[in-house]
């Protein structure tokens, strides 16, 4: 919560000594409430009136970073409940589950599986970045190192979910250069737990019988100066893990409690032990609701397709539509003698276009113009969709690459033909219908008739 | 000291609409939280879910859709079977076989599919129509009045014909009638508006806000249904408070990651996994963000989301 000019007047020494190159301590203020001033201007803020001014002024979720080098992540941070408020910032990041208790064999694999997806998607990676090393209630010391080690191995951020403090160090002294998260501390070890955590450098997470144990044991925590935490929300049934997790998102970007005011962790894994069905539908819920690290069972591409897809859709910047790179996108087998149909780089366009298109079965190359992301009549209409902007892309970046001269564009752009073809000698413009759905027909059609 | 809980209670609520009759009949909405925000006060009916079939029959099963429905050679025959289905509220059918440019089977044909469809099972009915806004203008009214009594939900009027279906299946044979905009707060605010004018009641009209599959597009149902709970819970918006049905197995079941063969895409696995998870994560997501009955395919994903549903509710 940002504070106005008189709040922050208060707080001033009242001098009026002009050397923050104010006319007096209430222009100042003033000034920095505006944010066009930073508070240290004035040399004679007591250290108190600075403390309670950052305390005041700070975000109402911290930024956590977690990981190292290439896997480093920022966790949190957010400022809306809803994503049409304002861009979701720190994407959910999913962790693979392993544990003391698996056999050997069993971790092993799934770890060797941890690698597995990863494939592009409009831009993005898509990845398993964490993997979630569990510590059995009474596995010892180095049976759990043993574990860690091999799950470091797989190069992925880690997170230690151990509650015993001497296992914690001991699995920390080899993986602690790693930056994991140490999801250890409750109300019965946390200040041990954080000191650990601090001397090893790492984040510390947090877990609580109930949703007040876990309010008190993080208020301690960061009395005690820790304030490098994430949460973790995870109860004993989904209901009181969905519970929790929205309450603790709530409480800090909505009620103003900071204390609540960190990342979260949710450990589907737990809840849904071996139905990997239910694990698919609680990751994609709280992906939805507020997990910042959502801990899963396994990850294979069923698992995966859906819900980077919902991710990648999800945090978004609202104000701004997904756009997709101009280019050739070669369909069902295309080479450069395909037919070409054209459209727009609004990423909905894309999607539903490609879909029916890939229906269709005919080899196709979709060209997708540079139209600022806008749907085809509204590109049209605003002129970055228009015959002029077409014949140059294609003169430019298409003719040297497909030997086609046949191009099917928008239905909602019929217009554009007789245009196109003074402006494109050599290529023979056919119109597409209206609507996506009726691409397929339209292919079957001209399938028939021998103009493909 | 304590977590202070500040529950969100609102004054206003979704309007509960029931569906069917007898003793399967089912009620959705009723709502005065967001989804599934037990925590702040009463869910009211929890969400349902149906299972869809088609006139069409089984165009390229997966094997798992394939064997069970085994034996089964008439629409009414699916119908029973689905209806036995572990999770399942209702029945949706689908009369896509309508389409001008696809099979496009007359009314008549369709009709009497309807027909021995209703009569086959008792379970609530939602017939959806051949998504073809000419055709439905003339397919839906007549479904409506040959189910009349039995209380369905008729899917769906959209601008272009709402006027013809609305008056149909709202006014004269007293059916529910599911209201379809594409993606917009003000788009199916208009809907409702216009279809309220039009003399159906409100407590007769679910709202299909638009669908898509999780990773194309579906920020826009996010965002869309996030915004009409909060006008219609925070803001008492009464013509938002209508529930919200989505169907989510017709968009699902169509994109690549779901069509693709094995041997089309070897790294990718099993169809049939793909095709699951593509419904489940879907219908999850369409779930906490504001649906009261979303409609699927699979067995499987039937039982996880009915079995998801219990557990939060
Ligand atoms: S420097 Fe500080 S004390 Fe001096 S006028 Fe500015 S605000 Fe007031």
């Amino acid at each position: 919560m940002a504070l106005n000019g008189i709040q922050i007047f208060k707080l001033t020494p009242k001098k009026n000594c002009k050397e923050c190159g104010c006319p007096t301590c209430m222009a100042f203020s003033m000034k920095v409430a505006q944010g066009a001033l930073e508070l240290s201007k004035c040399p004679y803020m007591s250290q108190e009136a600075l403390d309670s001014l950052s305390e005041a002024t700070a975000p109402p979720m911290k930024t956590i970073k977690v990981g190292a080098g290439d896997n480093e992540y920022t966790l949190g941070g957010e400022t809306v409940l809803y994503r049409h408020e304002k861009t979701f910032v720190s994407k959910t990041r999913y962790a693979v589950s392993v544990c003391t208790d698996m056999a050997d064999d069993v971790a092993e694999a799934k770890l060797a599986e941890v690698s597995k997806v990863d494939y592009e998607r409009i831009g993005e990676q898509m990845k398993v970045e964490m993997v979630y090393v569990n510590c059995g209630s009474d596995a010892p010391a180095d049976k759990y190192v043993e574990l860690v080690k091999k799950a470091a191995a797989t190069g992925r951020t880690l997170v230690l979910g151990v509650k015993d403090v001497e296992t914690a160090k001991a699995a920390l002294e080899v993986c602690k250069d790693g930056k994991p998260v140490l999801n250890g501390a409750d109300a019965s070890n946390y200040a041990e737990m954080s000191k650990v955590a601090t001397d090893a450098g790492v984040v510390l997470g947090v877990s609580g019988a109930s949703l007040d144990e876990l309010y008190d044991t993080v208020a301690a925590l960061e009395k005690s100066g820790n304030k490098n935490l994430v949460i973790d929300t995870t109860g004993a049934t989904i209901k009181e893990t969905f519970a929790n997790t929205v309450e603790v998102r709530r409480a800090a970007l909505k009620n103003e409690d900071r204390t609540f005011g960190y990342p979260s962790i949710v450990n589907v894994s737990k809840l849904t032990k071996d139905d990997k069905h239910m694990a698919q539908a609680l990751a994609s819920v709280f992906t939805m609701k507020y997990g910042s690290i959502v801990v899963v069972p396994g990850m294979d591409y069923a698992d995966a397709l859906p819900l980077y897809g919902l991710r990648q859709n999800l945090f978004t910047d609202p104000q701004k539509p997904m756009k997709v790179a101009p280019g050739v996108y070669p369909l069902n087998g295309a080479d450069e003698n395909s037919i070409i149909v054209t459209t727009v780089d609004f990423a909905l366009t894309y999607f539903v276009v490609s879909g029916e298109l890939e229906r269709s079965g005919v080899p196709i190359n979709l060209v997708i113009n540079d139209a600022g992301g806008l749907s085809v009549l509204t590109s049209w209409a605003a002129g970055k969709f228009s015959s002029g902007s077409i014949a140059k892309y294609f003169q430019e970046e298409i003719e040297g690459k497909l030997k086609c001269r046949k191009m099917i564009i928008p239905g909602k752009v019929a217009v554009l033909k007789g245009d196109l073809e003074s402006k494109l000698p050599g290529w023979e413009i056919i119109v597409a219908p209206r609507e996506a759905v009726e691409l397929v027909k339209f292919f079957k059609d001209m399938q028939a008739n021998g103009e493909l | 000291m304590p977590f202070n809980r500040k529950p969100q209670k609102f004054n206003a609520s979704i309007r509960e609409v029931e569906i069917g009759v007898g003793e399967k009949a089912i009620k959705i909405g009723g709502e005065n939280v967001f989804p599934f925000y037990t925590f702040d006060g009463d869910l009211g009916n929890t969400p349902k879910v149906g299972v869809e079939i088609s006139d069409l029959g089984l165009d390229n099963p997966v094997p798992g859709i394939a064997a069970y429905y085994e034996g089964c050679t008439t629409a009414a025959q699916m119908a029973k079977k689905a209806a036995e289905m572990e999770g399942a509220d209702f029945l949706a059918l689908s009369l896509e076989g309508g389409d001008p440019n696809g099979a496009n089977k007359s009314v008549d044909e369709l009709v009497a599919v309807v027909k021995e469809v209703a009569e086959a099972v008792d379970l609530p009915l939602v017939v959806e129509g051949s998504k073809n806004v000419e055709k439905d203008s003339e397919l839906l009214p007549k479904v409506a009045e040959v189910l009349q009594g039995k209380n369905v939900l008729i899917l769906s009027a959209k601008e272009e014909n709402y006027k013809a279906i609305g008056a149909a299946a709202g006014l004269a044979y007293n059916q529910k009638v599911g209201a379809e905009s594409a993606v917009d707060i003000n788009l199916a605010k208009q809907l409702n508006v216009v279809t309220t004018q039009l003399g159906v009641k409100p407590e007769s009209i679910v709202m299909n806000v638009g669908t898509a599959t999780a990773g194309y597009g579906y920020e826009y149902v996010v965002s869309t249904m996030d915004r009409i709970k909060a006008a219609a819970l925070a803001q008492s918006d009464a013509t938002l408070q209508m529930p919200i049905i989505t169907p989510v197995s017709s968009e699902t079941w169509g994109v690549k990651e779901s069509v693709s063969e094995e041997a089309d895409a070897p790294e990718w696995g099993s169809r049939e996994e793909r095709a699951i998870a593509m419904e489940i994560e879907t219908a999850a997501a369409d779930l906490v963000a504001g649906s009261n009955a979303v409609i699927l395919r699979h067995p499987q994903s039937v039982a996880t989301i009915a079995k998801m549903i219990k557990e939060l509710a």
